[in-house]
């Protein structure tokens, strides 16, 4: 047996790379965090705006990042109304209907969906648009529903193989118990396998949350604006914290846009932890109540 | 899918209520209009002989729209960032699994947690940072602007980098700890076992996670936006700025051009979308094979 290198050179090559990574982001971190922590105030996100009346809707925010993240926080709101019912529908049937060719036809589609870029997906919904423009409706414009239908079949995939993956990781038992019992198929799925499974789903909801407040490629082709204000309706412009950071990194003019825009880098990465840690902790609770199924041989 | 001959054949097979298959066809159409609008859209600028997108020059004033610079640096990019990447991946699986002194046992957890993490720093945010930290770096120590090919690919290849290394581990695990008893008893390492007997014996595992690598550098539009420059041209060396397909279909509906620069446009997406579906395919045939006894 020959090696490479000799054991010490590669044990410490090897610890490179770990340690690579480290210092890498960390570095990231600190660096974002040293620069975005002097503007994280009220004044960031609401500038000379009284926060109350700029939240209750009744004054305009000019210099601050409320407008983006009210525009974020809408987005996400419209994208999950949209996508949880096909996705969950789609993600109960993949599990418990499908037959085979079905399955493998269901899948494949959204495999090929999972793996699609998000700038196609903003294609897509700027395609659709200078279509209706050429067709039936010349007014057509970019908008926060567009933006949203078109995030919503981003996050689709997320959340069908994670229904998916939740149903069939239920334990067989609770199954055989129920047919035993007399539920029919139906009622089976709706009073037993879906409250069991609730965490794991809710999982993958949130996890797709996540995912449609930090796409970017996709709301820069369907609407998203950099002065906008607060969304007026569904057809409208808007703001959101994502876009503004890219913008802000292209065209910003002095030192107090740069400071705006690292802070608005912390909150949108901050909201993302956040989310992620949430679809941990439910993902975990999702587990532990399969587990506990096991353990103790009756519903915890 | 049925599991189990008893729970299919045993009970009254009811089919699913309406709501459900309205969802699941709302789905279904949902992809294939996605797919559908994208291809006929893309359609007119295969049969166009005036301004076709299939030349080398991009000067949409003097009437070129090509996007081939455009093709070739999407592959160049990605091709780049997996060879820095794919690399630093498997160093840091293997550490992961095989590192046996105790005293890196906080090390190993922490970098598991760090890995999880960079799953969930948007690429946004990665590419703000590096444009105020990795750009002035570059242009200090390669020269240029230091919005270039290097600095995009070393950005990429760290966001692949969780991906690859989850499908590493999770492939590589299984065998390494059924081979542990006995290689162990024989006087291999952990290392040993890794290096000879399991890494070998994996190499699917190895493409899977290269081809998931390629597939998420393929399509990522942010960094390479941010990073690269985007001068329309092929570069020639790893200073010099670049335009990647993502990046151009950004540009080209920010700047509302109209008329054939809109052809490139979806020639571009179409572009996107049929390597993107080659890389899912390759996927699924490598997963389904993958089930086959393979046992070292």
């Amino acid at each position: 047996m020959h090696a490479m290198f000799p054991p010490t050179l590669r044990v410490w090559l090897l610890r490179l790379a770990p340690l690579l990574l480290l210092l890498i982001v960390l570095g990231l971190l600190f660096f974002l965090v040293q620069k975005g922590h002097s503007a994280l105030s009220l004044n960031l996100l609401f500038g000379d705006t009284p926060p109350l009346m700029a939240v209750l809707g009744q004054a305009a925010v000019w210099n601050g990042l409320w407008p983006a993240c009210a525009g974020t926080l809408y987005l996400v709101l419209l994208t999950l109304l949209l996508a949880l019912f096909p996705g969950l529908c789609c993600g109960i049937y993949l599990a418990e209907y499908a037959n085979r060719r079905s399955a493998l036809g269901i899948g494949l589609a959204m495999d090929i969906l999972a793996g699609t870029p998000s700038i196609v997906m903003g294609l897509f919904g700027f395609t659709l648009i200078v279509f209706l423009r050429r067709t039936f409706c010349p007014s057509a414009n970019t908008s926060l529903l567009l933006s949203a239908a078109c995030l919503a079949l981003l996050v689709l995939p997320n959340i069908v193989s994670n229904t998916r993956e939740a149903l069939a990781a239920i334990p067989r038992e609770l199954r055989i118990t129920a047919l035993a019992l007399g539920l029919g198929k139906n009622a089976m799925i709706r009073h037993i396998l879906l409250p069991q499974a609730v965490h794991g789903i809710a999982a993958g909801v949130v996890l797709a949350l996540a995912r449609a407040a930090e796409d970017t490629a996709v709301i820069m082709l369907t609407g998203a604006v950099a002065n906008s204000g607060l969304p007026a309706g569904l057809l409208d412009r808007f703001e959101a914290l994502p876009f503004s950071i890219y913008y802000t990194a292209a065209e910003y003019q002095n030192a107090d846009e740069l400071a705006s825009g690292f802070g608005a880098a912390l909150i949108l990465l901050a909201l993302s932890a956040l989310l992620v840690f949430l679809a941990h902790l439910l993902e975990r609770r999702f587990l532990q109540r399969s587990r506990g199924y096991h353990a103790t041989g009756h519903l915890c | 899918m049925p599991r189990s001959n008893f729970l299919t054949e045993n009970i009254p097979q009811e089919t699913a209520g309406p709501w459900l298959w309205l969802g699941t066809v709302l789905a279904m159409l949902g992809v294939f209009c996605l797919c559908v609008m994208i291809v006929v859209a893309a359609l007119p600028a295969f049969f166009s002989h005036s301004h076709s997108p299939f030349e080398w020059v991009w000067q949409p004033n003097q009437g070129h729209f090509g996007i081939l610079p455009m093709c070739v640096g999407t592959l160049l990019l990605s091709f780049s960032s997996l060879a820095l990447g794919f690399p630093w991946a498997l160093a840091i699986a293997v550490w992961h699994l095989t590192e046996e002194a105790s005293a890196f046992a906080h090390a190993k957890t922490a970098v598991g947690a760090l890995i999880r993490f960079l799953t969930t720093i948007p690429t946004v945010v990665l590419s703000f940072a590096a444009v105020f930290l990795l750009t002035p770096f570059l242009r200090l120590h390669i020269g240029g602007t230091g919005f270039c090919l290097l600095g995009a690919s070393l950005m990429v290849s760290l966001l692949i980098l969780p991906t690859m290394i989850l499908v590493l581990e999770s492939g590589l695990k299984g065998k390494l700890e059924a081979l542990c008893p006995y290689g162990l008893a024989l006087g291999f390492s952990r290392y040993d076992l890794l290096r000879y007997c399991v890494l070998p014996q994996s190499v699917r595992t190895l493409t899977q996670a290269a081809v998931l690598g390629f597939g998420r550098a393929l399509g990522d539009t942010l960094l390479p936006l941010m990073l690269a420059g985007n001068a329309p041209h092929v570069p020639t060396r790893v200073n010099e700025s670049m335009r990647t397909l993502s990046a151009h279909m950004a540009l080209v509906t920010a700047n509302e051009v109209g008329g054939s620069a809109y052809n490139s446009l979806f020639a571009a997406g179409l572009f996107l979308l049929g390597t993107s579906v080659v890389v899912t395919l390759i996927l699924r045939r490598l997963a389904r094979t993958d089930t086959s006894p393979e046992r070292p």
